[in-house]
């Protein structure tokens, strides 16, 4: 009567120590510059190596710029920070996929699609969005730098064990709604703590509907309803998806890990401490209007009205607002916009890009909308390449830039001007996230496209 | 080797600001250095500089406040979003040693602990009644007794109980880290290994 989280969490428990604190064994922990340079500087000072450098991997993601990405970054501080990373590794064996190689992206772009993100795994990373990989069946989350470095130093860290949650969302999706509306419906419901001390198990016949990529999507922004995690239990679509990837086991191997993985499922006896339940067909395309990631409402529907938010929030709701320069009660379709981002951990990969690409084909570019299309990965950029997509978007006037984080939270120098208005598929929409006074709305790839042509909040005709 | 924390006195930084995210406490574009040291100074950097890098008038905390106080208090779901411990850093650095909120995020109440910073969670009211106290009298004092874990509202009979993990407040009262543990074992982790292939 196990749910999939404790079975995986259970069987990678070294020890317990004190009461509720145990010690947790990683498979894999990625790296990127931003959130080790001190773990690497504390074991040095400790005079301790890393303990399992095969099972450590790095990409340097969040600082690299997205044009030119030949050059070094103008900022120094960027430069320094991406230097480290890179000595880091080679001074204690670890693999990196250094930038413009064709292994090089977003960390939780690539952990995935190289086959080293597996079912049964568990992951960390300095980087909240971890969560990402538990679509495979992986338990992952997001750790702060002190436990990057007790990873580096030991391959555990010390966690207390969460409460296990189950979302289950049945019934069919309407058309023209993708996973994102799916999961910024869901925080809309539960809030940006809702899922606070839970790790969350996504189930139920809409999620088995999704693809590999669209499931990344879900687990990805777990996080933005305080979940430490999401996972959805592997099934046919986890293997085929990661069958002959370069990581992935092969041949007797393979046999052997997909019949221990088809093993990695809740118990039909499994007892959740909280579930939820959504039904697919009330999700419509949604945008956020303020300025966390709950604050979202569909495209067709407007802000709420402030009797409507619960008292104690009134403050925190209109603060939102004055920042977003919206009103209480105002629609939300038909709002001007100013810029589009395309990318991101959340939604970088090949299939939103084609999507993207799919509904902007023989139309313009509104010219009043600046547009930054920012594939996930170098692998991404070349399948959008190989298959007409860039082209695609070039005719449409969308140029595609090079791989990295980039405006989801705007350290590269891809940042969003004061006051200005971007459509955003990456994952937060904090006051100053893409840039200092910019104003984030958080959408999908579709109803990004539509805004890109119309250059305002628009439902997309599908 | 952290602070040793046993029992604190201080006045009060109070933001009624609820689910304030790790990108307010400490901006991204603030995260390039290679080093834990100099967050401080940019602790909530938009909230309390304009864009010409002078102190923002309508901050709610005046400067001299957050410079001398060592507990701040914030509204619920405190630090989240992005997993930065750079955030835990930065409130360290700014001076602050105790967190109060009723609500903290996983992981930032991971990396606090994690660096010396205590997190203490208290019920809404009590949250509520100091807010109120410090906005009546600014030199409110909050007491925060982690060996008792309590915090109370001197010269009030408000007093609280607040939890925290038994290990992490052996780890904080001792100035313990889980480093050193988990390289003291490393022996027992490798015998976890060998036993699982």
């Amino acid at each position: 009567m196990n749910t999939l989280f404790d079975k995986i969490w259970d069987a990678h428990t070294v020890k317990t120590i004190a009461e509720g604190t145990c010690v947790l064994y990683i498979d894999r922990q990625y790296i990127h510059e931003v959130t080790s340079p001190q773990a690497f500087a504390g074991i040095k000072k400790r005079g301790v190596g890393v303990f399992r450098p095969s099972q450590i991997t790095a990409s340097p993601d969040h600082n690299v710029p997205t044009l030119n990405q030949h050059l070094p970054p103008a900022d120094p501080l960027s430069v320094s920070q991406l230097e480290a990373l890179a000595t880091n590794c080679r001074e204690n064996d670890i693999e990196i996929f250094a930038v413009g190689t064709p292994r090089n992206g977003i960390v939780h772009v690539v952990g995935p699609e190289v086959g080293l993100t597996q079912p049964g795994m568990t992951i960390v990373c300095g980087d909240s969005h971890t969560s990402t990989h538990g679509a495979m069946g992986a338990v992952a989350f997001g750790v702060g730098t002190s436990e990057v470095e007790m990873v580096l130093a030991s391959q555990c860290i010390m966690q207390t064990k969460p409460r296990s949650m189950r979302i289950n969302i049945e019934g069919e999706l309407k058309k023209g709604v993708c996973s994102k509306d799916i999961i910024l419906h869901i925080i809309s419901r539960l809030g940006t703590g809702g899922g606070t001390g839970y790790f969350v198990e996504f189930a139920g016949s809409a999620i088995r509907s999704l693809s590999m990529e669209a499931r990344m999507t879900i687990c990805n922004m777990s996080i933005e309803m305080g979940a430490r995690g999401g996972m959805i239990a592997p099934d046919e679509l986890t293997f085929e998806y990661l069958k002959g990837r370069p990581y992935a086991p092969s041949g007797a191997e393979w046999d052997a890990a997909v019949e221990r993985w088809k093993t990695l499922k809740s118990d039909s006896d499994a007892v959740f401490d909280r579930e939820e339940y959504f039904d697919a067909s009330e999700i419509e395309p949604m945008v956020t209007y303020g300025t966390n990631p709950g604050m979202g409402v569909p495209v067709n529907g407007h802000i709420p009205h402030v009797e409507e938010i619960e008292e104690s929030s009134r403050a925190s709701f209109e603060k939102a607002l004055d920042y977003m320069g919206f009103k209480a009660g105002e629609k939300m379709a038909g709002k001007k916009i100013d810029y589009v981002f395309l990318g991101s951990c959340t939604n970088g990969r090949i299939e939103d890009l084609r999507l993207f690409a799919s509904y902007v084909k023989g139309h313009k570019k509104h010219p009043s909308v600046t547009a930054w299309i920012v594939p996930g990965s170098r692998q991404v950029a070349r399948m959008a390449r190989e298959e007409g997509i860039e082209e695609t978007l070039r005719e449409a006037g969308f140029e595609m830039r090079e791989p990295g984080c980039s405006a989801c939270l705007a350290m590269n120098g891809d940042t969003i001007p004061q006051g200005a208005y971007c459509l955003s598929t990456s994952n937060r929409n904090f006051e100053g996230r893409q840039g200092v006074g910019a104003r984030t709305i958080l959408c999908g790839p579709l109803v990004a496209a539509a805004a890109a042509i119309s250059g305002e909040i628009t439902i997309p005709e599908v | 080797m952290i602070e040793k924390f046993t029992t604190l006195y201080s006045t009060a930084a109070t933001l009624e600001i609820e689910n304030i995210d790790t990108d307010q406490i400490i901006p991204a574009r603030f995260l390039k250095a290679t080093t834990r040291e100099g967050f401080g100074e940019n602790a909530f950097y938009d909230w309390r500089y304009d864009d010409k890098g002078n102190l923002r008038g309508d901050f709610p905390v005046e400067k001299e406040r957050w410079l001398s106080s060592r507990v701040l208090v914030a509204g619920k779901n405190f630090g989240c979003g992005s997993s930065r411990e750079h955030a835990a850093w930065a409130i360290y650095g700014a001076g602050f040693r105790v967190v109060v909120s009723s609500f903290f995020a996983d992981i930032f109440r991971n990396n606090a602990l994690n660096n010396g910073l205590l997190p203490v969670k208290v019920s809404d009211d009590f949250l509520a009644a100091i807010f109120e106290r410090v906005k009546n009298n600014p030199d409110t004092r909050i007491v925060v007794n982690l060996e008792k874990q309590t915090i109370a509202i001197e010269g009030t009979d408000m007093c609280e109980e607040f939890e925290v993990s038994p290990y992490k407040k052996e780890c904080l009262i001792n100035g313990y880290d889980d480093i050193d543990y988990l390289v003291s074992i490393r022996g027992e982790i490798e015998k976890y290994e060998n036993d699982r292939k």
